[in-house]
Formats: structure tokens, C-alpha cells, sequence
């Protein structure tokens, strides 16, 4: 992890401490708006690209493909153990452009602010935020500030979209996976989801699990060079790459084996768990491949550079926990199949909505 | 984790499956009790291991099944007023009432939240004085004394906006109505460990003597359920029935003598509607008459009225008793699908439709 800066240390500056919670004013245009970006955002966010303040702003692009997408983060609570939805909204970000292969460069963030919301809420938000960015490395480029009444939002709303750009000689997309190819993650899994669970109205439970958000593209660039993937005419070896948020792992695999029409068989041993996790899923009854995760990456890999691309994630700091799991396969194409603990077979499959603790 | 690894041990797992083919001579139809060993069999695959003479009926033991449509209806109707609001276990929230589920009720305003303990239920209704709390109080006897305990404190706290939506049923009442089916063809029962953990096992010794049929005490993890099978296999190849305990690490003869007592304190036998299977008599609790100033039913009476239909084409009730299996059901797959159930059993992962529907993409 990089160091985190203290968020308590983030104080008002003067103008913004008449108003110590968003009102309406701060989303309509005038002065109160304009304090706000010039006291609040533009400072924290600090880069030339935002001081063009213009409607839209200019870009330098390095040569090669652009990738382009978009999240919005509605996570409640705002502050949870491991992180915040600021943090939370650049690196999910940051990771959606990874996983394309992409390095990331300028995100825009959109804010939707309920009226209420204590400035010193936002203003550690932000703070982290800035802070997010710049340990992946990129520039928040633009953004906008909307405030809504009070009761039409959860404190905030954050939008990042992101621009990154391809390196030429990369193919990672979801249709890649074929029968041999390896199944890797880059570390435990669910510990995002069980970490939000815990600090629930209705399910709060003691524990020291915290999330596991984090930018991978630091990550992504080591299993690439790994892979061998930049030095055409070598075979590109990385063929899936997909981080494991809503749905877990499962909800991943599920996808990589519809679009690439292949079969994918893991095993349940083989995934690393932490224990406290584990517990918690057990009292839930909730499954742990349907949980979760802010900075866990899947992976597929041709066989023969699974063990050096593993070599690779397990030296970096968002990767130390790195494990083969499994394999893709020509049988049952588009279904999952996980070898459980006792050594049966069971099939995966994506959950069906909302996780929902077991009764009995 | 302690307790938990070792019964899900791969070696451990190999021996019992070969000392029940050992044991097993010729088919056996074995009913697994409860929804949670349902669900433990399918997540392990320990169906698919076991030796083809064995076949496993999933059994009617879980509450999210056999609560009666008409009282997720009367859920959903509480749930919509402005005035309450309903606290119930999560997987009761996706189960399809006649109209819609309570998801739905939540998406159109309805303030419906899960709770894991009807106690954090009680805990809603002390912070918000205003509204009237209600939970819905389901499941067999193991959830039942925490929910008895929940009007206990709430008639001892004062705590007048809490009401309970009870749906409360029993495990000897259910296998009394299996066996004194003519059309339900088991040999032997593996009963629900945690129901046994609070009630004992001595209900169970007049049924096994009256039916002629072994009841197997059993746990939840694939060790547990293995060493129930073997047991009761065991027990019908040598032509005994007894009434063993093959989860002895939590289950007693006499159970949890004070649990039973805060149900007896809260609750009294009634008939009760098994959705899919029908009323079973006295095979169910209501709340005493002195704690009617907790019954949801009663503080809104106008709900008493709500009288509902399954789906015409829901075969569950059948499948619950192990009469047919789902893939016989003509809307299996069709109308009926994990994403748009008709009946519970296609709703909860253990539900046996739900995981007739997974296997069968898989060919198997």
C-alpha cells in the first residue's frame, strides 16, 4: 500500500467554513460553487490539465489504441474499513482501464452531492481522492458538481470515466480465453465485500477484515512484461484480464467462459481465502466466489507463461498472494465448474441478484 | 477453521464413500430433512459421489420453501404501508408472492430491511418509535426460540411498536405428513441436526417405532451427512429403525431444555399451510394469547383477509415430498427459471429445482 496521506488533516479553507455542509447553492453556478472548486477541488486535484478550467479539456495522447470507460460509485457507507468511496472511485476506475491492457492516464469525476453532506465528509473524500490518483499515476483531467435535495442521494454520488491508452502489440479482451490456458488471481478474495457487510445496518459484525481497494495497473504492467506481451513478435500470452468487483470471482469467470465460449474449471482449495472471510461467509452463509473485491485481479494465461507471469504478480505489492486456481477447458463450454473441498464437482454459476444471508 | 475443515476433509470423504459401498446392497431412497443439508450436498457435489443405489429426495425443511404463498402475501401488504417497517432473514426477500416479491415492495418505497437477528429487528423498532416494526418470524425450530426470545424482550423492554409475522413450523409434523402420504416412497430420513440441537431427539423415537423407519440425527458438513447416510443405510440393510444421532457433537437426546422453554412461554401449536404440500394439522406455532399485542396479523387485521393461489402450474408441493422430481414439471426451465420462479423451490440455491436447473446444462 502506498502511504496515506492523514485525512483528518484536511481542514476548511476559509471561504467554504461559513457553510459547514453542502446546501443547494453549492451546485448552482454561482460564487458558492466556484469557492467550492477553487478552495476545495482544483487544490486538491492540482495539475495543469484542470488549471485550463475551459469546458472541456485538451489532451496529449502517446501513439497506440485509446481505451475509454466509465463507473459510478454509490457505495454506503462513505468511509469503510480499508478505504472510501473517493479512493474506491479512481481505482475501480484505474483497474477498468487495466484490464484492457491500457495504461491509465486522465479520469474525469462527477459529483453528485446531497444537500447536507458535511464539508469536512468531502472534503477528506476529495482529499483522499487526490491521493488515489496520484498513487496510480494519473490526472483527474475534469469534472463537475452537481447538488441534489435532501433525501435524493446517500451523502454522494462519485462518476470517474478514464482514458488510458494501449500499448501497441497488446490483445487482453474477454473472447481470448482458449482450452489450456491457465486461471489466476492476484490474491485473497472477498475481503472488499465482507468489509462493507461488517459495517451494515442489520448485519454489523466485529471484525478486522478491511478492503482490499487498489490500483492494479502497476500490477498489470509487471504480468505484462512477464507475459512478454510488448516484444512482438513473441506470442502474446496474456489473453483475459478482468478485475473481480460485483459478482466476485464467479461472476467473471462466468463471463470470460460465455464470450469466449470455452469451459472453466477451478479449485476451491487453491483459492486464497482469508480466514476471517472464510468465517464470515460461513455465519453469513454467503459464498466467497460471489463476493466483492476492490483490488483483486483474474487472470488468464497461456500455460506455458502462467509461471513467470506468476512469478511476476507475487513480487508486486498488490500481487503477493498471487495463485493458480484453475483451467480453461473445450468441455461444457460457458459453464464454470469449481473441484470442492471433499473432491466433488459443482457448477458455478452467477448469482442470480443480490446476495441474500441465508436463513438457515 | 476449527470444526469446519475437518469435515470437509477429501480423504476423510473417500473412507465413508467406501464403507457405504461396502454397507449398500440395493437402492435406498434416503430424505434429507433440512434445506441447509440440501445446500451443503449441492455446493460439496457430494450428490454426484455418492453410490448410484442411493437416492437423495430433497426434504421439506426449508423455511424459505414452505412458507405458505398467503403469508408472503400478507408480508408484502405489511410491507407496503407507510407506517411499518418489515425486517426479515435476507433469502425471504427474493421468494415470489402472487403479484411480486419484497424486493419489489422495497423498489416501490416500501422500507423492508434484512436483518440477521430478529433481536437487531427489536433494536430498529426501539430507534424508530414513530413506526410499527414488524419481522417476519419463519423457519422450523431453530430459529424459533431466538424469535420467541425477541417478544419476550420486547413485551419485558416495553416495547410496544414490535409485531411478529409468524410463519413458524415443525420437523415430526412434516414427517408424520410424508409418511401417512401413500404416494411418498422413503426409506429413511436423515433429520435436521440444527432442529435436533434445540429440541433433542426424543419426538423423533415414536415415528421411527410407528413408521418403521430409521431417523438419522445429521449434520450439515459433507462428513456429517456422509457418516448420516452410512448410519441409516447401515440401519436398512440390517431391517432396524432407530432414532440415531450422527451429529452427537451438537445434538443431545433431551436438546436445549431452555430454548424449548422460551417457545413453550411464546408459542402454542396450530395447523399450518406448507406451501406446495398443503395444511398439515397442529404442525406449527402461533403466538399465545398473551403475547397477541406482538401479532402482526392481529394489529392489522385487514391482512387476515388475504387468501392466495399457487401458480397453477408449480409442481413444488410434489417435488418437496419427492413424488416427482422437477425436471417432470412442465413449466421447468420454460415459465420457471432461477431468474423468474413460479415456486420457492426454484428460488433458494439449495431449492431443488433451482439445482435440477444448474446440473442440467451440465448434462448430468
Amino acid at each position: 500500500m502506498p502511504e496515506k496521506i492523514n485525512l483528518l488533516g484536511w481542514t476548511c479553507p476559509v471561504p467554504l467554513q461559513n457553510y459547514p455542509t453542502i446546501v443547494m447553492g453549492h451546485g448552482a453556478g454561482g460564487k458558492m460553487m466556484s469557492d467550492l472548486i477553487e478552495h476545495l477541488f482544483a487544490p486538491a486535484f492540482d495539475n495543469p490539465l484542470l488549471a485550463q478550467m475551459g469546458d472541456a479539456t485538451a489532451l496529449d495522447l502517446p501513439p497506440g489504441k485509446a481505451a475509454f470507460t466509465t463507473d459510478s460509485f454509490v457505495v454506503s457507507p462513505l468511509f469503510f474499513p480499508g478505504g472510501d468511496i473517493g479512493e474506491l472511485a479512481v481505482n475501480g476506475t484505474v483497474n477498468d482501464l487495466a484490464m484492457r491492457g491500457a495504461k491509465p492516464l486522465y479520469l474525469s469525476a462527477g459529483f453528485i452531492l446531497e444537500e447536507g453532506l458535511a464539508m469536512d465528509d468531502l472534503g477528506r473524500l476529495v482529499t483522499s481522492m487526490a491521493a488515489a490518483a496520484r498513487a496510480a499515476g494519473v490526472q483527474v483531467a475534469t469534472g463537475d458538481t452537481k447538488v441534489v435535495q435532501k433525501g435524493h442521494g446517500d451523502g454522494l454520488y462519485i462518476n470517474t470515466s478514464g482514458i488510458g491508452v494501449i500499448p501497441a502489440g497488446i490483445e487482453i479482451g474477454p473472447e481470448q480465453a482458449r482450452p489450456g490456458d491457465v486461471v489466476l488471481v492476484s490474491g485473497t478474495l472477498g475481503d472488499h465485500g465482507i468489509a462493507i457487510m461488517s459495517v451494515r445496518e442489520g448485519l454489523r459484525f466485529e471484525t478486522e477484515i478491511r478492503s482490499d481497494t487498489a490500483p492494479l495497473n502497476g500490477l498489470v504492467e509487471a504480468m505484462i512484461n512477464a507475459a512478454g506481451g510488448r516484444r512482438p513478435p513473441l506470442p502474446n500470452s496474456l489473453h483475459c484480464l478482468r478485475d473481480a468487483t460485483r459478482g466476485g470471482l464467479s461472476a467473471v469467470l462466468n463471463e470470460l467462459a460465455g464470450v469466449s465460449k470455452v469451459g472453466i474449471e477451478f479449485d476451491e482449495k487453491a483459492v486464497p481465502l482469508r480466514p476471517e472471510v472464510n468465517a464470515a461467509c460461513e455465519m453469513l452463509g454467503l459464498d466467497p466466489f460471489y463476493i466483492a473485491n476492490e483490488g483483486k485481479l483474474v487472470a488468464i494465461v497461456d500455460k506455458g507463461a502462467a509461471e513467470a507471469v506468476l512469478e511476476a504478480m507475487r513480487k508486486h505489492v498488490y500481487g503477493k498472494d498471487a495463485a493458480l486456481i484453475g483451467k480453461v477447458v473445450e468441455a461444457h463450454p460457458g459453464l464454470v465448474t469449481a473441484r470442492t473441498t471433499i473432491g466433488g464437482m459443482r457448477v458455478v454459476d452467477l448469482p442470480a441478484g443480490e446476495l441474500l444471508p441465508r436463513i438457515c | 477453521m476449527k470444526y469446519i475443515e475437518e469435515y470437509r476433509d477429501a480423504d476423510l470423504t473417500r473412507k465413508l464413500l467406501d464403507d457405504l459401498r461396502r454397507a449398500i446392497t440395493r437402492p435406498w431412497t434416503l430424505m434429507e430433512v433440512c434445506g441447509g443439508q440440501t445446500h451443503s450436498i449441492i455446493k460439496t457435489g457430494l450428490d454426484q459421489m455418492l453410490p448410484e443405489q442411493i437416492a437423495l429426495i430433497h426434504g421439506p425443511g426449508c423455511p424459505v420453501c414452505v412458507t405458505p404463498l398467503e403469508l408472503i402475501d400478507k408480508a408484502i401488504a405489511l410491507a407496503s404501508r407507510p407506517d411499518v417497517i418489515f425486517t426479515s432473514y435476507g433469502d425471504m426477500l427474493r421468494v415470489p408472492g402472487s403479484g411480486r416479491d419484497l424486493f419489489a415492495v422495497k423498489a416501490a418505497g416500501g422500507d423492508v430491511r434484512i436483518v440477521y437477528s430478529p433481536l437487531d429487528a427489536l433494536e430498529i423498532a426501539k430507534a424508530n418509535p414513530q413506526k410499527i416494526v414488524v419481522f417476519f418470524a419463519i423457519g422450523f425450530e431453530t430459529t424459533a426460540p431466538a424469535n420467541a426470545m425477541a417478544v419476550v424482550q420486547a413485551q419485558a423492554q416495553k416495547i410496544p411498536n414490535f409485531a411478529v409475522l409468524v410463519s413458524h413450523v415443525t420437523v415430526p409434523a412434516a414427517i408424520t405428513a410424508l409418511m401417512e402420504s401413500p404416494d411418498v416412497r422413503v426409506d429413511g430420513f436423515l433429520a435436521a441436526g440444527h432442529v435436533c440441537t434445540v429440541m433433542g431427539t426424543w419426538e423423533y423415537e415414536p415415528l421411527a417405532e410407528k413408521y418403521n423407519i430409521p431417523i438419522v440425527v445429521t449434520g450439515f458438513e459433507p462428513v456429517d451427512i456422509l457418516h448420516g447416510i452410512l448410519d441409516c443405510v447401515r440401519a436398512l440393510e440390517a431391517s432396524e429403525h432407530p432414532v440415531s444421532n450422527a451429529y452427537a457433537r451438537a445434538v443431545t437426546r433431551d436438546g436445549n431444555r431452555p430454548a424449548q422453554a422460551v417457545i413453550q412461554r411464546v408459542f402454542e401449536m396450530t395447523d399450518r399451510a406448507w406451501r406446495g404440500i398443503g395444511v398439515i394439522p397442529m404442525s406449527g406455532y402461533k403466538l399465545r394469547p398473551e403475547f397477541a399485542a406482538f401479532d402482526a396479523e392481529l394489529r392489522f387485521p385487514e391482512v387476515q383477509a388475504i387468501e392466495t393461489k399457487e401458480s397453477p402450474l408449480c409442481i413444488s408441493g410434489l417435488v418437496l415430498q419427492g413424488i416427482k422430481k422437477p425436471v417432470e414439471c412442465p413449466a421447468f426451465g420454460k415459465q420457471c427459471t432461477p431468474q423468474t420462479p413460479l415456486g420457492a423451490t426454484m428460488v433458494s440455491s439449495e431449492g431443488a429445482c433451482a439445482a435440477y436447473y444448474r446440473y442440467g446444462r451440465l448434462g448430468k
